[in-house]
């Protein structure tokens, strides 16, 4: 259907090929960690990797301390980076004059650019001691100095995504606010945020993925200890996330051995985990347009 | 606004609150920012005593903890380079495809699926991937190659996402003209939609390599080795990295002169915020020659 | 003598909209053809018809003949690419392509493989002159195009058109952008043109139409309602929706 001369089919061809090219690859990326992570299921008791014993060496593979780390740094890191990420959005969207947010708007997207290797950096030389100082903890590597990180390394995602959906609101909304006598900031929180719900719940999904795949950042100042936090101290004390796990043990397992493979289980559980988040992030988008074109047609 | 609120104690209330809810969200927004520019500033400050033409051009000695850091920025620029060799052409003709040739259909959504989900993958389990298919499947080995590879196929969503807006940019009314006149498909996208979109594609190249380079988990197992005699001298040799380089020297090294820490970090730094304020530049510059 | 006629016509949008119904014409050449009626009348979709530039588009049905010079235009084995070299169309609001003055106009000449550079430069000249726009830009060929006034820019998209050498040029409401005296020179240029071409143009009033037609088609909601000789549709009506519109009861 598409007009093109006999010279041109190849590089149309091609094109195609370029355009079906990232099912391919999700596809094999899937295909992979299966090949190398099922056998994991085989060869290591399923009660040794529900357990919560982290110790390969011995041969403990209980996988629930990790995931519990990853948990509740994410959450912790979500429940800083909401706050930051949804305010700063509001302020650089609906308050802030011309000037500052073209100041702001190249310093998020700095932010968004530093490799997590030298927040984790700055992590280390700056916010562990200050942790172990404050807090007076042993030594300022727990769970919250690497969900404090996190959350620094979240905020970008929620802010420019924040952003795009509150402008997206249309002037109309809030004009008719004010015209009804409402102040400025009456009109952002119960009008205008409200009506950008979906892209911003979008944007937290989406931070919340970037948090649960951070490696590097949080290998350097959580801790690294794979115990099953309890209490609601257990933010205080070191824990290990998933992703770290994979990272720093990925380099010394022998091919095909069963701690291999469990790393492989743990990247499969990683990869689930995202793309779950990601089909329920683009679903509530999805959906929260089409409410919001249906009430202005 | 003023004269009411003499006389009116709702508005008096409602004003106040908007006074202390602004304030709030200056500070919140303080908070999430300031850090941005304290941690630049302090980086520059404490690593630029280390910068010196010997530190960038030098061979590292003693364990790293003396010398340059010459392997680490050379093995960053190769690996930028060979990420770019195969994410650029294949993610700016995906991109292409998507938004000038894909009709609105089943497989087109497939096709976006498909891209967030690449987008969200965690870098590590992309290391994971690059290990299990291109270290060890196509037996590459612990090289550049895989790494590049590896690298590419993690920055493949951002390029032809950027791609994608980039083109819809491009006036429609465009397309249609050079139709009327009797081009082909390829020919108005080749000679008109693409050279127009080029900027927009390019600081979109620019942002996703950037953040190729500065990526320590996708090479970890792949590609870099912490100390390397020499420099590569093939794509099948592994090489040193700046990212890889920044995380051993701070963890696990004992001895390690803070301020080559620090020089390191900002030599990193200066590559990544460089690439950052080129695609600016970039864009910015285009916006105000654009001929629409 | 006939350039093109259209036999039993019937094109559906996938969406419903702007059909065409059963039309049967004539289109006359060297004459000026206005098709002119109320918005959703079809006139766009008969254009986009004649050029084949709906090919792409959500069409559900398409069914008719379209001779040109005898040769049917909806057969799959005719090449669009080559069908819209010979009935080119100017569109509502001037769009110039991103490029040089001088670059549009040879933008057609270069797609068919034309680089020769002085074959290009008296094309060029050549068409501007006939669009009447040589002089007032021969001296800066290589200027953006947008850079000219809108009436300029209208005529440089005919000039682009005649470059091609075609032999309809099809003018959807081209002077709707336009002021007065622009729209008063592009109107007396085509009625020159007219001796070499075949023309057909949609025009965006009524006045406009019975100033311009030598062959006037009244199209109401897809179907040819009327269709005259000569300017006697706009006097003496014989349908009553014809005249009910050109006295403009609805529009």
């Amino acid at each position: 259907m598409i007009e093109q001369t006999p010279r041109e089919r190849p590089v149309n061809i091609l094109i195609k090929a370029a355009g079906y090219s990232s099912i391919l690859f999700v596809t094999v990326i899937f295909i992979f960690l299966m090949r190398e992570g099922l056998p994991a299921l085989a060869n290591v008791k399923l009660s040794s990797l529900l357990g919560t014993v982290w110790y390969p060496i011995e041969g403990y593979f209980g996988i629930w301390p990790l995931f519990f780390g990853s948990l509740i740094v994410t959450l912790t890191a979500i429940l800083i980076a909401i706050p930051l990420g949804v305010g700063t959005s509001l302020y650089i969207s609906e308050i802030a004059p011309m000037w500052i947010k073209n100041l702001l708007k190249p310093l998020i997207e700095i932010l968004a650019g530093l490799p997590s290797v030298v927040l984790g950096f700055i992590g280390i030389q700056v916010a562990v001691p200050f942790m172990r100082q404050s807090l007076n903890l042993p030594t300022g590597l727990s769970g919250l100095t690497g969900a404090i990180l996190l959350a620094f390394i979240a905020t970008p995602t929620i802010v420019s995504i924040s952003e795009d959906a509150l402008n997206t609101v249309p002037s109309a909304y809030r004009q008719a606010a004010l015209a009804l006598g409402a102040t400025q900031w009456q009109t952002i929180w119960n009008i205008t945020l409200p009506a950008a719900r979906s892209g911003v719940i979008t944007a937290v999904m989406l931070g919340v993925g970037r948090a649960i795949g951070e490696t590097m950042a949080v290998m350097m100042v959580t801790g690294n200890a794979p115990v099953m936090p309890h209490g609601l101290d257990a933010i205080f004390l070191p824990v290990r996330t998933m992703t770290a796990t994979i990272a720093s043990e990925m380099g010394e397992v022998a091919t095909g051995s069963p701690h291999y493979q469990v790393l492989f289980f743990i990247g499969i559980i990683l990869f689930t985990l995202s793309l779950t988040i990601n089909v329920i992030a683009s679903w509530v988008s999805t959906r929260g347009r089409k409410r919001s074109e249906r009430s202005l047609s | 606004m003023t004269d009411g609120l003499q006389s009116n104690p709702v508005l008096i209330s409602s004003h106040r609150q908007q006074k202390i809810s602004y304030w709030m969200v200056r500070l919140i927004t303080l908070i999430t920012v300031l850090p941005i520019l304290a941690i630049v500033i302090y980086i520059i400050v404490k690593g630029a005593p280390s910068i010196s033409w010997q530190f960038i051009t030098d061979f590292p000695r003693n364990g790293m903890r003396e010398g340059g850091i010459w392997p680490a920025i050379i093995g960053t620029f190769y690996l930028t380079l060979g990420t770019a060799v195969f994410s650029v052409p294949l993610g700016v003709a995906a991109g292409v495809y998507i938004a000038e040739y894909a009709s609105d259909n089943r497989w087109t959504r497939l096709i976006r699926i498909a891209i967030i989900n690449l987008a969200g993958i965690p870098s590590v389990v992309y290391g994971l991937f690059g290990l299990g298919v291109f270290v060890l499947f196509l037996k590459f080995g612990t090289s550049i190659l895989a790494s590049c590879l590896t690298l590419s196929i993690m920055t493949l969503p951002t390029i032809i996402s950027t791609t994608e807006e980039a083109l819809r940019q491009v006036p429609y009314s465009f397309r249609v003209v050079s139709r009327s006149l009797g081009a082909t498909h390829w020919q108005t996208t080749w000679r008109i939609v693409l050279p127009q979109a080029l900027p927009g594609v390019l600081t979109g190249v620019i942002l996703g390599l950037e953040r190729a380079a500065g990526e320590t988990a996708p090479i970890l197992f792949t590609g870099v080795s912490f100390f390397l005699p020499q420099l590569p001298n093939s794509i099948l040799d592994a090489t040193m990295a700046l990212p890889y380089h920044i995380f051993v020297i701070s963890t696990s090294v004992p001895g390690m002169p803070i301020r080559i820490q620090y020089g390191t970090v900002l030599v990193l730094l200066v590559f990544v915020l460089g690439m950052n304020l080129i695609a600016s530049i970039v864009r910015i510059r285009a916006r105000a020659k654009r001929q629409w | 003598m006939d350039k093109i006629i259209i036999t039993h016509l019937n094109l559906t949008y996938q969406d419903g909209t702007e059909s065409l119904r059963d039309i049967n014409m004539t289109i006359a050449a060297n004459a000026i053809t206005v098709f002119f009626g109320p918005a959703g009348g079809g006139k766009s979709s008969l254009l986009r018809v004649l050029n084949r530039l709906n090919d792409n588009a959500d069409v559900t049905r398409l069914e008719g003949q379209v001779l040109l010079n005898g040769k049917n235009i909806l057969d799959p084995d005719v090449n669009p690419v080559e069908l819209r070299r010979k009935i080119g169309i100017v569109f509502s609001r001037p769009v110039p392509l991103p490029l040089t003055i001088y670059e549009n106009i040879a933008y057609g000449l270069r797609l068919m493989g034309e680089n020769n550079k002085s074959c290009l430069d008296d094309a060029v000249e050549k068409a501007l002159r006939e669009a009447v726009l040589w002089d007032e830009v021969y001296d800066r060929l290589h200027d953006p195009a947008i850079a000219v006034s809108g009436g300029q820019q209208q005529r440089l998209c005919l000039a682009r058109v005649l470059a091609l050498g075609p032999e309809v040029i099809m003018l959807d409401e081209p002077t709707s952008a336009l002021d007065p005296v622009s729209t008063a020179k592009i109107e007396s240029l085509m009625q020159e043109l007219k001796q070499r071409f075949t023309i057909i143009w949609v025009p965006h009033n009524v006045q406009q139409a019975a100033r311009m037609a030598d062959y006037a088609a009244f199209f109401l909601q897809g179907e040819l309602v009327e269709f005259a000789e000569d300017k006697r549709l706009f006097v003496f009506p014989k349908d009553k929706r014809t005249q009910d519109y050109v006295e403009g009861k609805f529009g």
